[in-house]
């Protein structure tokens, strides 16, 4: 089982002050402000880190790319398949 | 009169003659003209079988010199159909199916062949086990 990350970790995302409103209004906007601050810190706590992490599978990993190929295509392609079969019997 | 009915009737049995050689000759060398004799011979006893996707595979694993000789036939197998998917507007997996239902379906009995599911079988007398797609 290996282990890769995908992404750098991001730190937790911080707020600038917002100084103009904090003018403004005052104790409200920095009540607002601090729940916001919060709000994100417990967001970081749960994110953990904030990176995508990948794990391998145990199995291989098997992919069908025949089970896209439509039978009209094949029904198309046949006859001249075989002309190609019968053309290069070297290597048929 | 029947001097004439003889000599035709000789005429006949010599064409007739004529024709089955031609046509006892074209059917031996249908299926094996210009293989490789390594590659002939691995067929012949099952080391090498046609694949659902158009390329030769290994039922059992091969020798160096084996594996050397088929993996050069399948490079050259996928040549010819990246040529010809061009020309036909088609992808190389969709003409190098096509060209495996084809490859299957003209084994001969005691050859191997990839069924569907993806295992190897032994052909028979009757006809292969192919895709249900296959022409």
């Amino acid at each position: 089982m290996t282990t890769s990350r995908l992404t750098k970790c991001a730190g937790t995302a911080r707020i600038q002050p917002m100084q103009g409103l904090e003018a403004q209004i005052g104790g409200k906007a920095w009540r607002l402000q601090r729940g916001a601050f919060l709000a994100v810190l417990m967001g970081g706590s749960l994110a953990a880190g904030g990176c995508v992490s990948v794990n391998a599978p145990d199995k291989p990993i098997v992919i069908e790319l025949n089970i896209n190929i439509k039978q009209e295509v094949i029904y198309r392609l046949a006859a001249d398949a075989g002309n190609t079969i019968d053309q290069n019997q070297d290597i048929f | 009169m029947k001097a004439r009915n003889f000599k035709t009737s000789t005429l006949l049995t010599l064409g007739a003659g004529a024709l089955a050689l031609a046509m006892l000759s074209a059917g031996t060398s249908a299926s094996a003209e210009g293989r490789d004799p390594v590659y002939a011979a691995a067929r012949a006893s099952g080391q090498v079988g046609e694949k659902l996707d158009g390329y030769l595979g290994f039922p059992t694993p091969p020798s160096a010199a084996l594996r050397s000789v088929v993996e050069d036939i399948n490079i050259k197998r996928k040549a010819v159909y990246a040529q010809k998917a061009q020309a036909n507007n088609a992808t190389v997996e969709e003409y190098a199916f096509t060209a495996g239902c084809l490859a299957i379906a003209r084994t001969t009995p005691g050859e191997k062949y990839q069924a569907p599911d993806g295992s190897w079988q032994t052909r028979g007398a009757g006809a292969p086990n192919r895709d249900s797609r296959c022409p």
